[in-house]
């Protein structure tokens, strides 16, 4: 049985550590939540049996742990239809009305490993939109970039997701959209074309484009409430007139400035369009 | 226990005894700042009943973690509410922890307190295949208030609250563990009480007069 550790870093020396991070690396989570920070960088330190004089040393030193210590401190957990009644609700309400656009172009933030991006790919090739969209999946992260760009993965997970692939209320299978071989599934080529991965900070990054969707799900809530309030301002600067924003089932637009500027369009599911 | 002692006699001895157990212990009850509460498996009903009898005044916010499947939509905490004289809710990312106020971790995302005594919703990994995790919930409220935290546990199917109980009396929290013998699924309870000990560990009827002296025992102003 093992002992329980109290402690390991105290709240002081998260702020030590976000400092050091932002003056070596330029890398800014002063905006973060300090617990899931201090739970994380917790688990990074008993893992490694770091201490914290280690720690610091480590990233100053070793250029690779950076990458290493920016996967294991933000959360990179996803799933393809995560939340099943939101991807219906993007359906039934949502792509009806994109499919009036010309151009259909889709910014996925915080895309992780690439599956909430697949899902939306999948939802546009249904209903006939997925040659007329573009899909841009950014995080700051370069690992799960890459394998969000592979599109491979464990079979196993996708027998799960085909859950939720059915839960959407999607027709078919999800099986259509992948290859399997052994124990890995490869996302299909056909799906692929019109999809690009890469690099973005929403704390330091600006516009690059503009869009009829921006599907921003389970990154906010590791936000404190003044940088999730900018960023809603950079998603709504980045839509055209009328574009849709969909954030995560409990990230709901609560400051009262911002939500003026878009209509409700799913309370539940948290969906909303921008006015005019 | 003789036979020929009554109910009412064991009850009141029962009562005597808790007065006195807290008197010990009055100090660190009356300073808490938070009560959290854990179950699994054959909970529910006592998390509802413990809910639905707290006073109007009872002056700590209430966490309560319980495991359920997300697949299932469960209302526990609107039935609740209507029921109950405190305002009980599905946590919201960062609502401001409130005396009066009872938070339900929501389905499927782990629940933690912020320095500014605000609650943060994260969907990391399951931890012991649960998601709400209360290890998860019972150590981040620790980290934030320290040793004025009083924590119960209650039944449950697997070993998910044994580190949050045991975390949180190493930070010389107070802790409460339901008896595994009223428990109606008792691996939980004896998984803690395997780990550390406890520093009560009580019967449900127990339980329900621990919640009831808190209400006169805790500093209101504090
Ligand atoms: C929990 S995942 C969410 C994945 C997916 N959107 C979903 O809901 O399933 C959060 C992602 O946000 C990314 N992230 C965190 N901070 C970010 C930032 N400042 N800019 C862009 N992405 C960020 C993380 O790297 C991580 O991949």
């Amino acid at each position: 049985m093992k002992d329980t550790v109290v402690d390991v870093i105290s709240f002081e020396q998260v702020e030590e550590i976000i400092e050091w991070v932002n003056k070596i690396h330029g890398f800014d989570f002063s905006g973060y939540s300090r617990a899931s920070l201090k739970r994380r960088i917790t688990r990074i330190m008993q893992l490694q049996q770091l201490s914290m004089y280690e720690l610091k040393s480590m990233l100053v030193n070793n250029p690779s742990f950076f990458e290493e210590f920016l996967i294991e401190v933000t959360v990179n957990v996803t799933e393809m239809f995560r939340d099943p009644t939101f991807f219906k609700a993007v359906r039934e309400k949502v792509l009806p009305y994109l499919s009036s656009f010309q151009r259909i172009k889709v910014w996925n933030a915080g895309c992780s490993t690439g599956e909430e991006l697949y899902s939306f790919a999948i939802l546009l090739d249904q209903e006939n939109l997925y040659n007329r969209a573009f899909l841009y999946g950014t995080d700051i992260n370069r690992n799960v970039l890459n394998t969000a760009k592979k599109g491979i993965y464990n079979l196993k997970l996708m027998k799960q997701y085909s859950e939720n692939y059915m839960l959407s209320g999607a027709a078919g299978s999800l099986s259509d959209y992948y290859v399997a071989k052994y124990d890995a599934a490869t996302i299909v080529n056909n799906l692929r074309k019109n999809i690009l991965f890469s690099v973005h900070n929403l704390v330091s990054d600006g516009v690059f484009n503009e869009f009829q969707l921006i599907s921003c799900r389970n990154v906010m809530i590791y936000f404190d409430v003044e940088l999730q309030n900018k960023v809603i301002n950079l998603f709504y600067e980045s839509l055209c007139p009328l574009g849709f924003l969909c954030l995560g089932s409990k990230e709901s637009l609560r400051n009262a400035e911002l939500a003026k500027k878009f209509r409700v369009i799913d309370r539940v599911e948290n969906i909303y369009q921008k006015i005019g | 226990m003789p036979r020929s002692l009554g109910l009412l006699t064991e009850w009141k001895i029962f009562i005597k005894k808790l007065a006195d157990l807290t008197r010990h212990n009055n100090e660190r009850v009356r300073k808490a700042k938070v009560v959290l509460i854990g179950c699994s498996a054959g909970g529910f009903t006592l998390v509802y009943d413990i809910v639905s009898k707290l006073p109007r005044n009872f002056p700590l916010p209430v966490i309560v973690v319980i495991h359920r499947s997300r697949k299932h939509k469960s209302s526990i905490e609107e039935i609740l509410n209507s029921k109950s004289k405190l305002m009980v809710k599905v946590a919201a990312d960062k609502d401001q922890l409130k005396r009066g106020n009872v938070y339900f971790a929501p389905s499927d995302y782990h629940l933690l307190l912020e320095p500014d005594e605000s609650l943060t919703l994260d969907c990391s990994e399951p931890i012991l295949y649960s998601r709400p995790s209360i290890d998860v919930t019972f150590q981040s409220v620790a980290d934030v208030y320290h040793d004025n935290v009083i924590a119960i546990l209650l039944s449950g199917a697997n070993a998910d609250g044994a580190d949050g109980i045991c975390y949180i009396h190493e930070k010389k929290g107070f802790t409460v563990v339901q008896h595994p013998d009223s428990a109606e699924v008792r691996t939980m309870p004896e998984a803690a009480i395997n780990k550390c000990s406890a520093d009560l560990i009580l019967s449900n009827l127990e339980i329900f007069s621990f919640m009831e002296t808190l209400a006169t025992t805790v500093n209101h102003n504090a």
